[in-house]
């Protein structure tokens, strides 16, 4: 593996969600510390799960694992920073300050610029000298999703800029006055990051060509902000051997082998490693150890026993969704289990039957237009696109609330609003304009991966709060956003998950999330399964095997609503490949 | 020896508010005034109870009005630590009285003075 050779201090992973940036990060600090370096492992994801892949609790404090040696592990969890800032600002000025305004401090503290700017110092403090780094030979980043990550490492260029040119006063950033006292800090963080002698980021990627366009895309956006050690991994390549005689394997690898082909020329000519796909769940010391070791699969005798499956289709599902006439329908879940393709198919199917449909996006990933590629009667498609939410909240607030300022003040308005707290306000005022559409027809939101969603409902939540409050001096009957959430005959909340274990885990912490904030997901849908297709490799058969404890579970212990969706020989693009996947049908199968 | 203003906010995201649900016009205006009035020479600073609540708990004058009057009485102007003004924000002319700008400065306010509802 070239991005192993000679390793700098930091390296960063990278990649659209599902990729598996966690396993191949978690195999790296693995390799590195068992060669007798001292590793901390850092995971920035707001859904981590690197403590589960080691089966111990991490949390928001540097912990041993104790299965290998050297090595420490920190998991950044955006809200929990949020909480510790919170607590340090507020625990000084308890019982010195009336009980109200304590509490009022609290509320205020509990948006999403209070989010931002916690989780963003966590990861400062990380890339300086300092005594809780230095003993560290290796601190390896197991990055969020893409359009989180650019945004945090974006952040310390940007808040750098901030603050020098003395803006900070007026702004979101500025009246925190910690934030001015550790400008050394974030100048530091950016030429760590800047630095090829220190950092190196590692893309990764599958061999799908909407991934590596988008990867291209990250490429690009950050060697223009300075990362240019740049390597590129493409992950889960199914091996030659396993096409012999088996129609899905051999589309599969065609497809694959034709995305790597065609990859941007900015990708190709970074240095690139390749991980072929396993039949084990990347789960555990020993299959982690195994993954940056190419060999290869090992048959065994149960590669032939037959694979039965008999479940509900999407259709199904979406047979009772049509009962309702109207609604909306969000597919939640971590990046990359495929909710933009389940979307595009739950509203291709109400849109088939004649309902009218509105697919939307919040997803900054998604590609809707390249699963759609085609227009039907009765459906409407959108995107809330960040760039373009932030930029029509900035132009809205400049007009109006800004109509009457002299030139100065207009400037240091405009200044505001190009703190990162804006694009989070924007995008949640976009959402809860469509939500309200969905009193009259189908909304079919595809939403942002999981971490994002949470904090998009956080803030749906905390208006819901303040609107309670207004609402409750005056006496008036009020609905919110989060009320309709919470209500099942308005909302119907699909999780999508693949059927491997990690995924499962993570839509079952998902699910209770969601529950903790008074929303029932109505059914699971089980993606990309190879179980449900009549493959014949041994090897994928053998992730099928896999495959079927995990539905099994998932129909015993999850969810008593679900819906299995088969693993396509082509990409799901286009509306008759979309039903055909609805219907569970392999459209080529001869 | 010019005067300093200090201004202790109610719990604000940020001082010109952008970051809450609804833009509040009157800190959107007074934003813009604190900074004229900085730029001519005013010395003023500005606390925010979400962000600085140590600066009020450690203040007695602040500390004794919040306990008597409560938050929603704020802001609170003090001149030199005393008392101005409370409960409302000050106006462009205001700020400067205060701070004692040259008369030659023209006094221009950012927004006409009844843009916000509760303004005048």
């Amino acid at each position: 593996m070239q991005f192993l050779n000679q390793p700098p201090r930091f390296m960063f992973f990278t990649g659209k969600g599902g990729v598996g940036k966690t396993s191949i990060s978690c195999a790296t600090a693995i390799h590195l510390a068992e060669s007798g370096k001292k590793v901390l492992l850092v995971s920035t994801d707001p859904a981590s799960n690197v403590g589960q892949v080691f089966g111990i609790q991490i949390g928001n404090q540097i912990t041993s694992v104790p299965a290998v040696n050297n090595l420490d592990a920190l998991e950044i969890d955006p809200q929990a920073a949020a909480q510790g800032y919170r607590d340090r600002i507020v625990n000084p000025v308890r019982g010195l300050l009336p009980d109200d305004v304590v509490k009022g401090i609290e509320e205020q503290l509990s948006g999403a610029c209070t989010t931002e700017i916690a989780a963003f110092d966590e990861f400062t403090t990380l890339l300086i000298a300092s005594p809780i780094t230095e003993n560290y030979d290796h601190i390896i980043f197991d990055t969020a999703p893409t359009g989180h990550t650019i945004r945090l490492l974006q952040l310390p260029g940007a808040w750098s800029g901030f603050l020098e040119q003395g803006k900070g006063d007026a702004s979101c950033l500025g009246p925190l006055a910690g934030l001015e006292k550790q400008r050394e800090q974030y100048k530091s963080a950016v030429d760590a990051l800047a630095d090829a002698e220190r950092t190196r980021l590692i893309l990764v990627a599958r061999a799908q060509q909407s991934t590596l366009r988008e990867v291209a895309r990250t490429h690009e956006e950050l060697a223009g902000i300075g990362l240019k050690q740049q390597y590129l991994v493409i992950n889960g390549i199914l091996p030659k051997l396993e096409t012999e005689h088996d129609a899905l394997a051999t589309a599969i690898y065609q497809r694959e082998q034709a995305a790597l082909n065609t990859m941007p020329a900015v990708l190709k000519s970074l240095p690139q490693d390749t991980i072929t796909l396993k039949a084990f769940d990347l789960v555990g010391l020993d299959a982690l150890r195994q993954l940056l070791i190419e060999a290869p699969y090992q048959r065994k005798d149960s590669d032939h026993l037959p694979v039965e499956l008999n479940k509900p289709s999407l259709s199904h599902l979406v047979e009772s969704i049509a009962k309702d006439s109207h609604g909306l329908i969000m597919t939640m879940g971590k990046g990359g289990v495929g909710k933009t393709t389940i979307a595009a198919a739950v509203a291709v199917e109400l849109a088939h039957r004649g309902l009218s449909v509105h697919l939307t996006t919040s997803d900054p990933a998604a590609h809707l237009s390249e699963t759609l590629n085609g227009t039907l009667d009765n459906l409407t498609v959108s995107r809330i696109d960040p760039h373009e939410e932030t930029e029509r909240y900035r132009n809205h607030v400049l007009e109006s609330k800004g109509a009457q300022l002299d030139a100065e003040g207009r400037a240091l308005l405009e200044e505001d609003l190009r703190s990162p707290c804006t694009e989070e306000i924007a995008v949640f005022q976009a959402f809860s304009r469509i939500i309200r559409e969905a009193g009259k027809k189908f909304v079919v939101m595809d939403t942002a991966p999981t971490g994002h969603t949470l904090l998009l409902l956080d803030a749906t939540g905390a208006y819901h709060r303040e609107v309670a409050r207004q609402m409750d001096k005056a006496h008036l009957h009020f609905t919110t956003p989060m009320m309709q959430l919470q209500d099942p005959k308005q909302t119907k909340i699909l999780i999508v998950t693949l059927a491997e274990k990690t995924p499962v885990l993570e839509a079952a912490n998902l699910q209770s999330d969601l529950r903790r904030a008074g929303i029932e997901p109505w059914a699971w849908v089980i993606n990309n399964s190879v179980a449900a297709t009549s493959t014949t490799s041994s090897l994928l058969h053998q992730r099928a095997l896999n495959e079927i404890v995990e539905i099994e579970a998932i129909s015993k212990v999850h969810s008593d609503r679900y819906a299995v969706v088969p693993m396509m020989q082509d990409e799901p693009i286009g509306v008759q490949r979309l039903l055909a996947l609805a219907a569970g049908k392999l459209l080529n199968k001869s | 020896m010019a005067k300093s203003i200090q201004i202790y906010d109610p719990a604000l995201c940020c001082s010109t508010g952008i970051c809450g649900t609804e833009v509040d016009q009157q800190l959107v205006n007074f934003s813009a005034d604190v900074d004229w009035a900085k730029k001519n020479g005013a010395q003023i600073e500005r606390f925010n109870l979400a962000q600085q609540p140590m600066e009020f708990a450690n203040n007695k004058v602040v500390r004794e009005f919040l306990a008597r009057s409560g938050q929603e009485a704020l802001p609170l102007i003090l001149i030199d630590g005393e008392f101005a003004l409370a409960g409302r924000y000050p106006h462009r002319n205001e700020l400067a009285r205060w701070a004692e700008l040259s008369s030659e400065i023209e006094i221009q306010p950012a927004a006409s003075c009844c843009a916000g509802s509760k303004c005048c």
